[in-house]
């Protein structure tokens, strides 16, 4: 049966250096929740939390709404996939795979039949007399994936699964692994540095930073709607403008900041706060000529060729900037140009002074 | 082909004859028809190797050396194979220092090892000679167990050892099942190693051994002292003959690579 988990104010210290700080975390039954950040944030040491081989100094670990903390890590019944797949060198890849079936007490002749079944499902049957140094990274993975599945077990935990395979294959395996945990309808947890990877194959996306759960919410949400400046920086908002409301009249905004004025529609843009930071991705400004009646003047420096458009370096009064200029139009580095708004790359974000 | 110069082919050749002269010196003096050690040998004879057995004392404490060996290398893994697994999972937990306390007996001249023994054990304890030589020999065996030990779960990747946990398998079943058979190689030329610098002791045995109860290079000792034959060089052959087998047999099976690496 499919389970929830909750982490409720966990948290975890190494020595005395604390790794996690009251963190929190719901996963519904049945969904893959990626815990995305650089390293050192913290996701493997919540994975590892999880798993069984941490213990953590405060909070709850509840698995469909029991306490797991006390129990030990090979009772937790939970199905670890390693970045470096961690098979047993020794040992055949049909008795890797049958490992946890053996643990549990499952005989011979059932245990032989569902290894086939699932070697069958990840496509590796003719695999099964093979010591792993005998296969491909893509191939290690998926018996580590098909051994960590067989037990059924409640919860399935992905440790980095892809950093070690090539760019082409990460993309096939992620998609096989997303289908897999759909079929087998497992609650996973998967850990990833990769921000394409966990948006790709995630329900939900923890953004996860110093030790604590930035934003937790789906990869769109993520993506257009970034909560804070620092989850708004790890999805590419790179350029951060603090502005302030100078006046409202009807849906109008007008906004200022370092003397540069302009106006916001609210239609656009949703309700504006009185003092707030524009986030803006580099497409979310677009290069347009210096005698248009809008936008925002500038001074283009370096210009970068990106095969479908230009990115610009602009100097504005509101600071240096990186801008999106059009393929057909080519302006040269020291162009006066303007800069204007594209809201669908530009997100408000609370004041960050 | 490929031309070697002079001065790299002759001092291989230096070097070669530095290494293997004084055992064909042995040899061939062992088979010396004369009441001494003669080089150039005189006649031959293999009257020396039959000696070797008419002297009940090489016989007696060839056995015990091979007790003390086999039983010390045994302790010595006992002790050396868990704290080698200690060091190489939780090192960042334990401190630094500790790699090289366990290397002390090899640092430490084995003279001074020896006599401290001595006074701290068969004296202020009175315990027997064989105890003594147990607990001496297991001490100076100890560093070889744990640095090739070691050196083989150096490349053991421990999440092998987590996966199993989080299959079901409780830590010390999978120590057993897991970490053991990966580390087997190891664990085997750890054991041939300490086997001969056990078998080999002469320094420490030197101030343990009693009235009575010795082992066989400080049986070998005494005799040169009495007797200038040469069985002792006889006896040295036999015990070229049986590593050379041992290592024969070690290279069969795993391949010098174990020691050299």
């Amino acid at each position: 049966m499919t389970k929830s988990l909750n982490l409720s104010g966990i948290s975890a210290h190494y020595g005395r250096t604390q790794v996690l700080k009251d963190l929190d975390l719901d996963v519904k039954a049945g969904e893959l929740v990626s815990l995305l950040g650089a390293s050192g944030c913290g996701k493997t040491t919540t994975l590892r939390l999880i798993a069984g081989f941490l213990q953590a100094t405060g909070g709850q670990v509840l698995l469909d709404g029991q306490d797991i903390s006390g129990v030990a890590a090979h009772r937790r019944d939970i199905g670890l996939v390693f970045q470096n797949y961690a098979l047993f060198p020794h040992m055949s890849v049909a008795d890797n795979v049958g490992f946890g079936l053996k643990q549990r007490g499952v005989a011979g002749p059932e245990r032989g039949a569902r290894v086939d079944e699932m070697l069958g499902k990840v496509g590796l049957d003719a695999f099964s007399d093979r010591l792993p140094a005998a296969l491909s990274g893509g191939q290690k993975q998926r018996v580590a994936l098909a051994r960590a599945l067989v037990i059924k077990p409640s919860l399935l935990l992905f440790d980095e699964p892809l950093s070690n395979l090539d760019a082409k294959l990460r993309v096939d395996m992620r998609v096989e692994i997303r289908e897999l945990q759909r079929a087998h309808d497992i609650t996973a947890i998967y850990v990833t540095h990769d921000q394409e990877e966990a948006f790709s194959i995630s329900d939900r996306v923890a953004i996860m930073d110093a030790g604590q759960i930035s934003q937790y919410d789906t990869p769109e949400t993520l993506y257009r709607r970034p909560a804070n400046a620092f989850v708004a920086n790890f999805v590419g908002f790179e350029t951060m403008i603090d502005l302030r409301v100078t006046g409202r009249s009807g849906g109008h905004v007008s906004v200022e900041g370092r003397g540069a004025n302009f106006s916001l529609d609210e239609n656009v843009w949703g309700s504006v706060p009185d003092a707030f930071t524009l986030g803006a991705r580099a497409d979310g400004l677009r290069v347009v000529e210096a005698n248009e009646s809008e936008g925002l003047p500038a001074t283009l420096t370096v210009r970068t060729y990106l095969g479908r458009s230009y990115h610009y370096r602009a100097e504005t009064p509101l600071g240096s900037v990186l801008a999106n200029g059009p393929i057909d139009r080519h302006f040269s580095e020291g162009d006066q140009a303007r800069l204007v708004l594209v809201p669908e790359q530009c997100c408000i974000l609370p004041a960050t002074a | 082909m490929r031309r070697y110069s002079p001065i790299l082919a002759i001092s291989a050749i230096a070097v070669f004859i530095f290494l293997l002269g004084p055992l064909v010196i042995v040899a061939a003096a062992s088979v010396s028809n004369t009441e001494f050690l003669a080089f150039p040998p005189q006649g031959f004879s293999l009257r020396w190797f039959q000696n070797i057995f008419d002297v009940s004392a090489f016989g007696d404490t060839f056995l015990i050396s091979l007790q003390i060996a086999v039983l010390s290398v045994f302790l010595s893994l006992l002790i050396g194979v868990p704290a080698a697994y200690a060091m190489s999972r939780f090192g960042f937990a334990l401190p630094k220092a500790l790699a090289s306390f366990f290397v002390l007996p090899i640092l430490v001249p084995q003279i001074v090892f020896g006599f401290s023994l001595l006074s701290a054990i068969s004296v202020d304890f009175d315990l027997p000679v064989i105890p003594t030589l147990l607990i001496g020999h297991t001490i100076i065996v100890l560093p070889y167990s744990i640095r090739v030990v070691g050196a083989s779960l150096a490349t053991f990747d421990f999440s092998a050892e987590e996966a199993a946990i989080s299959l079901g398998c409780p830590p010390v079943k999978a120590f057993f099942t897991i970490v053991l058979p990966n580390i087997r190689g190891g664990i085997l030329a750890a054991f041939i190693l300490a086997f001969i610098t056990s078998l080999n002791n002469v320094p420490v045995s030197l101030f343990l051994t009693g009235p009575g109860v010795s082992t066989l290079p400080i049986q070998m000792l005494t005799y040169v002292e009495n007797f200038f034959d040469p069985t002792v060089a006889a006896l040295s052959v036999l015990l070229m003959v049986l590593t050379v087998l041992v290592m024969a047999l070690v290279e069969k099976t795993l391949g010098l690579g174990y020691f050299v690496r």
